[in-house]
């Protein structure tokens, strides 16, 4: 049946119109066009911008007659718009008096805040006009993908294995042979790759739409063009970057991300991602107008009294995450892409920012954190957060969870990286984080703890292996950026270094650092690359780099075969032993009757673990029975870590009658037989004990 | 953008000349839908489509569907290696049958 509200009733300039519907927000297609709707809390008007694709000068403006406004709303239906060569944007009218917290500027036009899609910076890295007058366009996009039956995969959080990557780097290097590099196309023709590396999960860096121009510069040195490589900026909240689409030149981002991600689906691969939601692309006062700050600059930003940005983000400024009309285009914006893009989970960049009030005190209960937790369309999403901020907020182990957020654990990473250099006296540390960090969620289970030694943000496994220091002259910042507290250690020379047996050091402490990740409770995260050894020549910021310090060197698979093989097995080994996924904390009793606790601790001699002050060594005994707190049975799995710079050796705990300890990893044991497959592990002739070289980890199966 | 067609034995084939976009998509669809009848067979030769937009692309997946949903059955041929290019990565090649030649796209509806 034919619509009432198909028909226009009134005619601007040849544009005919309609009152648009408030509901939804953005610009959707209704019969015969197209219905703009936005808000804003102070503008006193406001016009709709209308150009041609790639046109310099509007092609109308159109005014929005005041009784298409509801409440604080300006909505309207435009008919017979010629959808794909159109881009729109607001002109908004009110007050600027910065004190107040009021900036709007009638001479700007302003990009959508939920603009699907955004043109201007098509193609990566193609140099923009500067004088464009609106160089970030909204796009009409049509959400009609087809996704068949595809829909979230669900995988349990203690089952996943995440892998964290960046979508230009992944596949930019010349040596990626795709055939669209840097492309979320050309992750999907990389697929097999991630297959074989067994990861079920990718977690994908900022993929909003974002400028890699902002603050783009070029190195006095090196003639290095220097960009916003990584994205953590976003210009746009509910529009995937068109430049990390091969398609974006022609508009179609939204189609090829989504094709990924049905594609990665399909392959039991879950996709999260990295969103920024502390900060955006605006700056402070001296920053550019895109969007925000001229259609609602004092509801948006959190302002310091006399009207200036404040800047817990350490970027310029800070959303202001918990004025309920932020929170609702938060809101707004994941329900967006848990619905329409079947993301399976977020992790949450300085996420700690978002349970501050507007005027930057933490909230004990914040309003944000909780919507997402209990909403409906994210109910099955996974929630991560980086629970810290650049204003010192520090919640590792105290973010406001509401049962569902889950935490990137600082904590151990820290106490891993401290533990694989040497450092005494981290054994009964070490002992927590390889439980799920107990002492940080007891109540909430291990799977609140994200587990990783590496992250975009610092050292490659590599170079934590090769450096002492950060090597940052890259970045023009005279190695002033980039933390500090790295945790690292050379092995001996900082650097690459032909000495083969530091280079066989290195190996042996990255093979150590994943062995003792895959088989720590709680979920563990792999920067991309670590498996094949990738360098950043250590820089441990390389948020400026488009170049071979951040892609993925596809050589390496030839020269880093060993280290592939060994990380892909410690995936596949993790995913074979349910022992090692449990949703609830360890016990460290016997709640099953088997005889054994569930975990229990041991040294060089069986059941008497060294926990003094100056032990380097630790091993631990999970046992088969208590697996998923008892509903499955597993093997018995010994693991022995020896961070000690002499060998020892180390008596193993006995196993019930018929049992025998088979070896899965040494690493202490050259390639073929440092680890292998799952259910070929060879048994021990010797079954009393085993000989642990200096500064390696042992994983024993018993069956 | 122009259509023509013809019929190869008991096969429709439908020969596209120009860009399929905005403008000329619904054309196209509403031509081609003349020859939506139950168990229909159709050929559509791309060979002389020089672009195809996002709306072009629209047109073939509504098209699928609406003639599978009648048991008909449509094969692509002669696409261009950038229209196949953005056809795969945007995920809709994948609801196609297609095939170089319009000789081997008739033979697999033939045996069909």
């Amino acid at each position: 049946m034919e619509r009432v509200d198909a028909y226009p009733t009134r005619e601007y300039q040849g544009f005919k119109l309609r009152p648009g519907k408030s509901f939804p927000f953005g610009a959707t297609f209704v019969p015969g066009g197209v219905n703009f709707s936005i808000y804003s809390s102070h503008a006193t008007a406001c016009s709709l911008v209308l150009f041609d694709k790639g046109q310099a000068q509007p092609k109308v403006e159109i005014p929005f007659p005041d009784e298409y406004r509801i409440g604080n709303v300006f909505s309207m239906i435009v008919f017979d718009l010629n959808y794909e060569n159109i881009e729109y944007g607001y002109r908004m009218d009110g007050p600027c008096d910065p004190q107040q917290g009021h900036r709007f500027d009638s001479s700007k036009i302003l990009l959508d805040p939920y603009a699907k899609a955004i043109s201007g910076r098509d193609v990566w890295g193609q140099a923009p006009n500067w004088e464009n007058i609106f160089p970030h366009r909204s796009l009409l996009v049509f959400d009609d993908f087809d996704w068949d039956n595809d829909r979230p995969l669900e995988i349990p959080m203690e089952d996943l294995v995440i892998y964290e990557m960046h979508v230009r780097s992944f596949t930019r290097h010349p040596s990626s042979g795709v055939k669209f590099p840097g492309t979320f196309a050309g992750i999907r023709q990389k697929l097999p790759y991630l297959k074989d590396l067994g990861a079920n999960c990718i977690e994908l860096m900022p993929i909003y739409e974002f400028d890699e121009f902002e603050n783009s510069r070029i190195h006095p040195e090196t003639g290095e063009t220097l960009m916003n490589y990584w994205g953590y900026s976003t210009v746009g909240f509910f529009a995937p970057k068109s430049g990390l689409a091969a398609t974006g030149k022609m508009g179609m981002q939204v189609d090829e991300l989504k094709a990924l991600v049905k594609d990665l689906h399909r392959n039991g691969i879950e996709v999260f991602l990295d969103v920024v939601f502390n900060h955006t692309a605006e700056g402070n006062e001296k920053g550019p107008y895109i969007s925000f700050r001229g259609i609602d600059n004092k509801t948006y930003y959190m302002l310091t009294p006399e009207g200036y940005y404040f800047n817990f983000s350490g970027t310029g400024n800070t959303l202001n995450c918990n004025n309920p009309v932020v929170r609702n285009i938060v809101l707004d914006c994941l329900r967006y892409w848990a619905s329409e893009y079947h993301i399976d989970g977020f992790r949450f960049d300085l996420a700690s920012i978002l349970g501050r009030d507007p005027s930057g005190y933490p909230l004990s209960n914040p309003p944000l954190l909780e919507s997402l937790a209990y909403d409906p369309i994210l109910a099955k999403c996974k929630l991560i957060a980086e629970a810290w901020d650049a204003g010192g907020l520090y919640q590792v182990g105290s973010f406001p969870a509401y049962g569902r957020w889950a935490e990137w654990n600082g904590k151990y990473r820290d106490g891993l990286r401290r533990y694989l250099k040497g450092e005494p006296g981290l054994v009964e540390d070490i002992a927590l984080r390889i439980q799920g960090s107990p002492d940080l969620y007891s109540s909430r289970g291990p799977t609140a703890s994200i587990n990783f030694i590496t992250c975009h943000d610092g050292f490659t496994l590599n170079d934590l292996v090769s450096y002492n220091d950060k090597h940052n002259e890259a970045n023009g910042e005279g190695n002033q950026d980039g933390g500090n507290d790295n945790n690292s250690w050379n092995c001996g020379w900082e650097g690459p270094t032909t000495d083969t047996g530091i280079n066989s050091l290195r190996l042996r402490q990255m093979k150590n650092a994943v062995a003792m990740l895959l088989v720590s409770q709680g979920v563990p995260m792999i920067l991309m690359g670590d498996e094949l050894g990738r360098t950043q020549n250590g820089n441990n910021n390389t948020y400026c780099q488009d170049n071979a310090l951040n892609w993925f060197d596809w050589n390496l698979m030839d020269s880093s075969s060993e280290l592939f093989r060994f990380f892909s097995n410690c995936i596949k080994f993790r995913l074979a032993h349910p022992i090692f996924r449990n949703r609830w904390h360890l016990s460290n009793q016997d709640r099953v009757g088997s005889g054994y606790a569930d975990i229990t601790w041991h040294g060089t001699k069986a059941w008497n673990p060294d926990w003094s002050s100056s032990s380097r060594l630790l091993a631990f005994m999970l046992n088969g029975k208590h697996a998923r707190g008892g509903i499955v049975e597993d093997n018995d799995i010994y693991v022995a870590t020896n961070m000690h710079w002499d060998s020892h050796w180390f008596e193993l705990p006995r196993l019930p009658e018929g049992k025998n300890w088979s070896v899965s990893v040494n690493t202490s044991v050259n390639t073929p037989e440092d680890i292998w497959e799952v259910g070929h592990e060879p048994m021990l002739d010797n079954q009393n004990e085993i000989l642990l070289g200096d500064r390696s980890v042992v994983i024993l199966v018993g069956k | 953008m122009e259509i023509i067609q013809s019929i190869e034995h008991d096969v429709n084939v439908v020969r596209i000349t120009g860009d399929l976009d905005g403008n000329t998509a619904p054309t196209a669809q509403a031509q081609i839908m003349l020859l939506a009848s139950p168990n229909v067979k159709i050929v559509l030769d791309m060979s002389e489509v020089s672009f195809m937009s996002s709306a072009g692309l629209r047109m073939l997946l509504v098209m699928y569907r609406t003639l599978i949903s009648k048991s008909g059955k449509v094969v692509l041929v002669g696409l261009s290696e950038d229209i196949r290019d953005t056809m795969s990565m945007t995920g809709f090649l994948d609801f196609f049958s297609y095939h170089e030649t319009l000789d081997d796209g008739l033979k697999t509806l033939s045996l069909g």
